[in-house]
């Protein structure tokens, strides 16, 4: 695809790798914030050509495996309800929750539906006007704009069977909590390429600042990666910690204005807890009070309650870069895509299920 | 997260600035085409824009001029390398 | 986490759920040493030569699609599952489970297709059933369909047969009817041209088992699964390493844009008219050729060789240059937004 295939050319590949062994004058600890990223990595076999000290760790911006428990007990919770139709990405439908996945609650009799689009989900109310149909709604910026967007539709039609749960986050508050973290020492983020295109990458300036950490945001095609590592290993020979952009064709310093305001109409920040890193706050989106009749958590009376982590998981530590998945004496045992423990092993991006998936060769 | 495609605009409707109207343009890739919304764009695109798809929506107008400078770059140094 | 005891989805995706729900369920109640080859047919011998024997269900939705129909689908997967061992196949069987209130037109339809197929193939079908459940307790049209073939003295063909040093070839490009069904769902729908490969293997398969005798070792449609899980299956079986190349893998390019588009990989995209076939390394350009002289196999290409890497491995190396491991698939492909 135009734009895509460009991104792939072999010989840009090995240019830019040799150029980043000419560059590099330490070894380097980077981490890819996000989840598409660390996707991207394992399809390309990125790591099978990279120079060994470049280590890449992959971050919390997997939206399912960061989803707390209670959270998806509560889906599960919505999608048993008598009259209640649940709309969802793929991404979800596997996720295991205290009580089981939407997967299984289906073949309990549940009606679950995935949808390429939020607005997929409010087509399916206007089709099945006697049942309530919930958008079970994870994502990051690039996401929840699109969910606010839908409500806004819903709200201008009139639509009254439809609502959405919200479980979205957004990732500057996340990153600053995970950077506090002083055993991480990292030299560089991969910033994330789509949620950037909504919020800029302007909006790193102060965690360069304030973490002493190079952040460039890029794309997810092989050639962007490795821009973007090359970018790294340059600041860091040159000492500096700066925001730099390699994906200007889809990512601008302000981002998109109309796309955060229209966000920031239906939903308001709130604390809000992530798998692994705990509560932080003002990290989650809700729906604001003049949209409550299209928030499934008030409409449905559902009162998330915390459940522990699955016994033995690292998921946790391995949100946060400190673990691998090999460290996980659960992984490939016990735990694997077909019987997942945690939610790293389940969301195709989550970084169990690619290192299960995609080894390293 | 945030799986997004560049595709290419072949049809718009709706009015810029008036977001009363359904907001759709059908977009191409390989001879593939989708409806997408226009809800969010912060440009209006054009017949022959590539926007950025991510689950039915466009969320961005591409850069081309962008895309091709830093295309050209790279090319350069690959050369310059060789 | 408590397991559900139920079946799911998943366990008929053709990935490592059905693999599991064989093992537990079905191996251990019925294990035998034919069937736990769990080839695509059994080739059972008797005083009258090699016969080979299969049976295959169909259950798709919608019930036409671009490109075909349930009723193809059910010729064409039964032959091919013969042909998959190398068998000439000799005759269909055709069990229909219909529900109530299905209409009429879509039944004729259905069997005019499948009466098309089994004559454009010269497979007849030679014996029947029909059972009606009541509405509600079915999905419009099921089908089943068994056939028996020959296999011919000197063909051995199977995945255990695999060795170090083959050739794969593909017979086509991928991900053409998984791609095609999947984007016939609402919300997921996006037009193009689209379409299902459904097609008979058999003569293909003929063609290029006679050219050089026991050239061809393996032989696998890749249907549910995709070709990962096959090539897996496959090195499994073998117990050898496989390494495919991914600029050599034919994708058809509006698959290819409909798979960036929901995040899935083609690899796994179910084909209902396509083999991969294993073959001694000195004939495979010759096969190659054979494949592409016939319609079916036109598109064909060398995606890979057999290695002495570790036992059921299978490699891909990618576009970019690396490598990486290709796993079999789990449960059923689901579009990503993630
Ligand atoms: S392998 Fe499974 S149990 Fe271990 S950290 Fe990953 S998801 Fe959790």
């Amino acid at each position: 695809m135009k734009y895509l295939s460009e991104y792939r050319d072999k010989k840009l590949i090995a240019s830019l790798i040799d150029e980043v062994r000419r560059v590099k004058t330490a070894p380097l600890r980077i981490m890819e914030v996000c989840g598409t990223h660390t996707m991207a990595i394992f399809r390309h076999g990125l790591r099978s050509i990279l120079p060994g000290d470049i280590e890449l760790i992959s971050g919390p911006g997997c939206p399912v495996c960061v989803t707390s428990s209670a959270h998806i007990d509560g889906f599960l919770h919505v999608a048993l309800l008598d009259g209640v139709r649940v709309a969802i990405f793929g991404d979800l439908f596997r996720i295991p929750g205290s009580q089981g996945s939407l997967a299984q609650a289906q073949a309990g009799g549940a009606r679950v539906e995935v949808v390429y689009s939020p607005m997929d989900a409010l087509t399916l109310a206007r089709k099945h006007p006697e049942e309530l149909v919930v958008f079970l709604a994870v994502g990051f910026e690039t996401t929840i704009p699109l969910v606010a967007a839908t409500i806004l539709e819903a709200y201008r039609q009139n639509v009254n069977n439809f609502a959405v749960f919200s479980s979205h986050k957004i990732m500057p508050p996340a990153l600053h909590a995970l950077l506090g973290d002083p055993e991480l020492c990292l030299d560089g983020l991969l910033c994330p390429g789509h949620v950037s295109t909504i919020i800029g990458a302007a909006a790193y300036e102060p965690i360069a600042r304030d973490f002493g950490i190079s952040c460039i945001v890029t794309g997810f095609e092989p050639v962007d990666v490795l821009q973007a590592i090359l970018m790294i290993a340059r600041q860091v020979a040159e000492k500096r910690n700066d925001v730099e952009n390699a994906y200007g064709r889809a990512v601008n310093w302000q981002g998109n204005g109309r796309a955060m305001a229209l966000m920031h109409q239906v939903f308001e920040p709130v604390d809000c807890q992530w798998r692994g890193l705990g509560v932080i706050e003002q990290s989650g989106m809700a729906i604001r009070q003049e949209f409550a009749r299209f928030d499934a958590e008030k409409r449905c009376d559902i009162k998330l309650t915390e459940t522990p982590e699955p016994k033995g998981c690292l998921c946790g530590d391995i949100l946060k870069g400190k673990k691998t998945p090999i460290d996980c004496p659960l992984f490939k045992g016990r735990c694997t895509p077909l019987n997942p423990v945690g939610p790293c092993m389940v969301s195709s991006e989550g970084t169990c299920a690619a290192f299960y998936k995609y080894g390293v060769v | 997260m945030c799986l997004a495609v560049p595709m290419r605009v072949i049809r718009v409707s709706g009015l810029e600035g008036d977001f009363t109207l359904t907001p759709l343009a059908v977009v191409e890739a390989q001879g593939i085409e989708k409806d997408v919304r226009l809800d969010l764009v912060d440009q209006w695109p054009e017949i022959g824009d590539y926007l950025i798809i991510h689950a039915g929506f466009a969320i961005h107008t591409l850069d081309e001029k962008e895309a091709e400078i830093n295309l050209k770059l790279l090319r350069e140094m690959a050369e310059g390398l060789k | 986490m408590k397991k559900l005891e139920t079946v799911q989805l998943d366990h008929g995706s053709g990935g490592l759920a059905s693999q599991e729900l064989i093992k537990d369920i079905f191996l251990s109640h019925l294990d035998n040493p034919v069937l736990a080859a769990l080839e695509d047919s059994a080739v059972l011998e008797t005083d009258r030569g090699r016969l080979a024997f299969s049976t295959d269900s169909y259950v798709v939705d919608p019930l036409f699609f671009p490109g075909g129909d349930i009723g193809l689908l059910a010729v064409h997967g039964t032959i091919n599952d013969l042909a998959m061992r190398g068998a000439r196949p000799f005759c269909l069987s055709l069990g229909m489970i219909l529900e109530e209130g299905c209409p009429m037109e879509v039944l004729r339809l259905i069997v005019d297709s499948i009466r098309k197929a089994s004559c454009e193939s010269g497979v007849p079908v030679v014996t029947g059933d029909t059972k009606v459940v009541p509405k509600g307790k079915g999905d419009k049209v099921f089908i089943n369909t068994s056939g028996i073939g020959f296999v011919d003295k000197g063909v051995d063909i199977s995945a255990s047969m695999a060795r170090v040093g083959d050739v794969i070839l593909l017979s086509g490009s991928m991900g053409d009817h998984g791609i095609t069904i999947l984007t016939q769902r609402a919300g997921i729908s996006m037009q193009g041209k689209l379409r299902s490969d459904t097609m008979a293997l058999h003569n293909l398969v003929q063609k290029i088992i006679g050219l050089k005798s026991g050239a061809v070792h393996t032989l696998r449609d890749p249907t549910r699964g995709g070709v990962a899980t096959s090539l897996n299956e496959i090195a499994e079986a073998a117990g050898v390493a496989i390494e495919i190349d991914e600029a050599e893998i034919p994708v058809h390019k509006e698959v290819d844009a409909a798979c960036e588009i929901l995040g899935m990989d083609p690899l796994y995209l179910a084909n209902e008219g396509k083999c991969l076939a294993l073959v001694q390394a000195e004939y495979a350009r010759e096969i190659l050729q054979a494949m592409r002289s016939l319609p079916e196999g036109a598109e064909a290409a060398i995606i890979g060789r057999v290695t002495d890497g570790p036992a059921g491995r299978v490699v891909l190396k990618t576009i970019a240059g690396g490598s990486r491991i290709v796993s079999s698939l789990t449960g059923e492909p689901l579009p990503r937004i993630c």
